[in-house]
């Protein structure tokens, strides 16, 4: 029984996680003062499932956690509870608190119970604390002197008031004279009125309507109903505009979607690869054989079209919204803003954005990475935006949008912008510019990227802006994309990341070095020449060549003599040197010539043999061959380390 | 020695006859030119694709050290391995492959002490139909594959 149950713990916690995330975005729209009896219902549904499929698979800790949560979260539906930050904050928490449990259950360790049985206690006293009931409204009444000569009865006023919910009454004697002066006939009386309703200002008001010509009657109404003080019927109009947006929101994720293992996408994608190539060989047999009857001509075509289409679909399948990884930053934003004592709004756009899972997985850490940095140096304290003249709330942006063959994050904020005079400072220090040297603006932005720039002096926090930003630059390289900074200072900074769609598909160029071919990653080519006889340089005793481009010198990296295959010839001036760039250094390749492009599927080596050196995977050709794609950087690396900076 | 696979496919390599597990018998192609990986062992031959995926082609050949050459009847045998890292293809270049013959566990003899190369790639020794047939060991295969 537990083994066949536990065929379905992976979709359990899968489904959890996602569910979470919702929560999450749930609570936080209500935290930004969303009322909508959805939310909650939201938040509430959640947590239920949550301790459903818990129980089912015998997660105790779970169960018990989420049925407390329950209780607090169904107080908070039933209007018995108010939101407020800290409400919003624990289950905030309680979130943090369940994605840490099934992580741990997950894994198979045992889950945080202090922290549990601590946030647990915070629930449970939110839950018992008598109720700091729904929209109170507070009443003042001070009639006049003549009420009860008038026939007025405030004891039948009160009546009518307790109809529209609880009421606590407190009479004020202050001004009832001495017993010997006193007209029972005037009244000496005023009431102060609490009436914990949820009835808009006008239901309150109409029960005082006859008596306010005698004297004063002030109405407080509670905060939600103060909101919404126009329409009669109290809950309706709160949940209607809720409702629309947030189902809109709750449904999206379900508008007839299916999870789907990868394996069975990169199946599909295996498929489709054969069937591109069956296509590709047919085409060829086709143009060999030629005089090829009309109506088969035809179907070949179609196929062809066919085929490309079916790719591309696949292809397609693969894409997913960058919301996914956007959606972790409305909360990150709030917890640090709050942490360092910044107000600061988090506008979020492109959401639709696609891009490959491979490069969604890998993005994640460089945009936190910024944002960080925008919240902790970026935007100013609101006082200090205050003196400045800012709106006290900063705002960050993260933008994505699709740019050729390529996906542009931004990352902008309306911050102070880079500290110029603190880098160079830091970038002397650190002897990264010699004392009396005034780099320009793009020089000291590209300074943030140097290696170490920051790293050292970080408990002083003397480090103007740019934690770790040469760790975020590599990570971006190595994605095979780029960043740029552009600053203004007092205005704020813009970071533009540009990443390629997919990390599973590479534009390669084809090289042939004896026998065998090869793909070298187009991004990585510079160019491709030929050099003169005797251009190379011989290093003595190196046994390794340089020759001069723009200016530096570059080491020649003879791939045959690499990988132990007979060159078509061994002269340098007979064959080609493709110059390419890895880690920031250039080579130049020495290959036999150069081939065709083509759109390299990567493909793993290692899944079922090894990683082999100066390789970093395979693709397989239009004719159904294997090919190796070159791992540039670390053919590069073997060459004499020479850095192109290197002048001649 | 492994649990005794209850039938063999039987293939010849340099004349001698060998057997594996048919359940790790993937599916068996006819000889195909594979691309070649650079500095790797002599008896890795190279790798093929395999429907999408990436598979190492060890030449049964070479790894015998026995001659070498490309008839009609050279075949690819792809295995599937189950190993510590999950499942994993590899394909096995032999002179050519002859039966599927069941094998009872009490035909299998141990492999007496001969010669110096590290026979830990062999289960053991059966007669089958007349002949003897070497016995493989699969996972040997794959690790030695490896690092050598």
């Amino acid at each position: 029984m537990t083994v066949d149950l536990a065929r379905f713990h992976d979709s359990f916690f899968d489904e959890s996680f996602e569910s979470l995330a919702t929560m999450e975005a749930a609570l936080l729209r209500l935290e930004a003062g969303a009322t909508g009896a959805e939310t909650i219902n939201t938040v509430f549904r959640v947590a239920h499932s949550l301790k459903g499929g818990a129980g089912m698979f015998g997660f105790h800790d779970i169960v018990s956690f989420t049925h407390t949560l329950e209780a607090v979260l169904d107080a908070l539906r039933g209007r018995r509870l108010q939101t407020s930050a800290a409400l919003t904050g624990l289950l905030l928490g309680s979130v943090d608190l369940l994605r840490g449990m099934l992580e741990a259950t997950r894994a198979g360790q045992p889950v945080d119970l202090q922290r549990m049985a601590d946030l647990q206690f915070d629930l449970e006293l939110l839950v018992a604390q008598p109720a700091a009931p729904a929209p109170a409204a507070r009443i003042r009444l001070r009639p006049g002197l003549d009420l009860h000569r008038r026939g007025n009865d405030p004891l039948q006023v009160l009546g009518e008031l307790a109809k529209l919910g609880r009421v606590t009454v407190r009479a004020d004697i202050a001004s009832l004279p001495p017993l010997a002066d006193l007209d029972p006939g005037t009244c000496h009386l005023a009431w102060e009125i609490t009436a914990d309703t949820a009835a808009p200002r006008e239901a309150i008001a109409h029960v005082f309507e006859w008596m306010d010509h005698d004297g004063h009657v002030e109405i407080d109404a509670g905060p939600a109903a103060a909101a919404s003080s126009a329409p009669a019927v109290p809950a309706a109009p709160v949940a209607v505009p809720g409702a629309g947006p947030a189902t809109a929101a709750a449904g999206a994720p379900d508008a007839g979607s299916i999870r789907v293992g990868v394996e069975k996408l990169d199946d599909l994608m295996n498929s489709v690869g054969e069937l591109v190539i069956t296509q590709t060989m047919l085409a060829q047999v086709a143009g060999a054989t030629g005089g090829l009857d009309e109506r088969l001509h035809r179907g070949l075509l179609q196929l062809e079209r066919n085929v490309r289409e079916l790719q591309e679909s696949v292809m397609r399948v693969r894409m997913l919204p960058i919301s996914a990884v956007f959606s972790r930053f409305p909360r990150l934003v709030r917890d640090l803003a709050q942490r360092f004592g910044k107000r600061i709004e988090l506008q979020l756009g492109g959401e639709h954005t696609e891009l490959d899972k491979t490069v969604l997985e890998k993005i994640g850490d460089p945009l936190v990475h910024l944002v960080r940095n925008s919240i902790d140096h970026g935007i100013e304290p609101p006082d200090v935006r205050t003196a400045r003249g800012k709106n006290p709330v900063g705002t960050i942006h993260l933008d994505a949008s699709q740019r050729g063959g390529c996906i542009v994050v931004e990352v902008r904020d309306d911050g102070a912008g880079l500290d110029r005079r603190r880098i160079i400072e830091r970038a002397r220090k650190l002897g990264l510019l010699v004392a009396d040297e005034e780099p320009d603006e793009l020089a000291v932005n590209e300074l943030i990227f140097a290696p170490g720039f920051s790293t050292a002096d970080q408990a002083t926090d003397v480090s103007g802006r740019g934690v770790g930003m040469d760790v975020v630059r590599r990570n971006v390289k190595a994605l095979g994309g780029s960043i740029e900074v552009e600053s203004r200072v007092g205005e704020g900074a813009r970071f533009t990341l540009t990443l390629p769609f997919t990390l599973a598909i590479v534009d390669g160029q084809t090289v042939a070095v004896g026998g065998e071919r090869y793909v070298v990653p187009v991004t990585s080519i510079v160019e491709s020449l030929r050099l003169a006889p005797g251009a190379a340089t011989r290093v003595a005793g190196s046994g390794g060549d340089v020759f001069t481009f723009r200016g530096d010198y570059l080491p020649v990296v003879r791939l045959h003599e690499l990988f132990g295959v007979q060159p078509a010839a061994d002269e340098l001036h007979s064959g080609l040197i493709m110059v390419v760039e890895g880690d920031g250094r250039r080579a130049g390749l020495f290959v036999d010539d150069v081939e065709g492009q083509l759109q390299a599927v990567i493909k793993s080596i290692e899944a079922n043999y090894e990683a082999v050196d100066g390789v970093s995977g395979a693709t397989i050709t239009a004719d159904g061959n294997v090919a190796l794609i070159l791992d540039v950087p670390a053919l590069v690396r073997t060459a004499g380390q020479r850095r192109p900076g290197v002048r001649a | 020695m492994s649990a005794v696979p209850a039938q063999v496919l039987t293939f010849c390599v340099g004349g001698e006859t060998y057997g594996i597990d048919i359940l790790c018998v993937h599916e068996i192609r006819g000889w195909s030119p594979v691309t070649r990986i650079p500095n790797s062992p002599s008896q890795l031959s190279g790798v093929l694709n395999l429907r999408g995926t990436i598979v190492p082609v060890i030449d049964m050949r070479v790894r015998f050290g026995v001659e070498a050459g490309i008839t009609p009847s050279t075949v690819i045998v792809v295995l599937s391995l189950q190993g510590a890292r999950g499942r994993r293809e590899v394909g096995l270049v032999v002179d050519s492959v002859a039966d599927v013959l069941e094998l009872a566990p009490d035909s299998v003899r141990d492999l007496p002490p001969v010669g110096t190369r590290d026979n830990s790639d062999l289960l053991g020794l059966a007669t089958l139909g007349g002949r003897t047939v070497m016995l493989l060991e699969p996972a040997g295969l794959v690790q030695e594959e490896r690092g050598t």
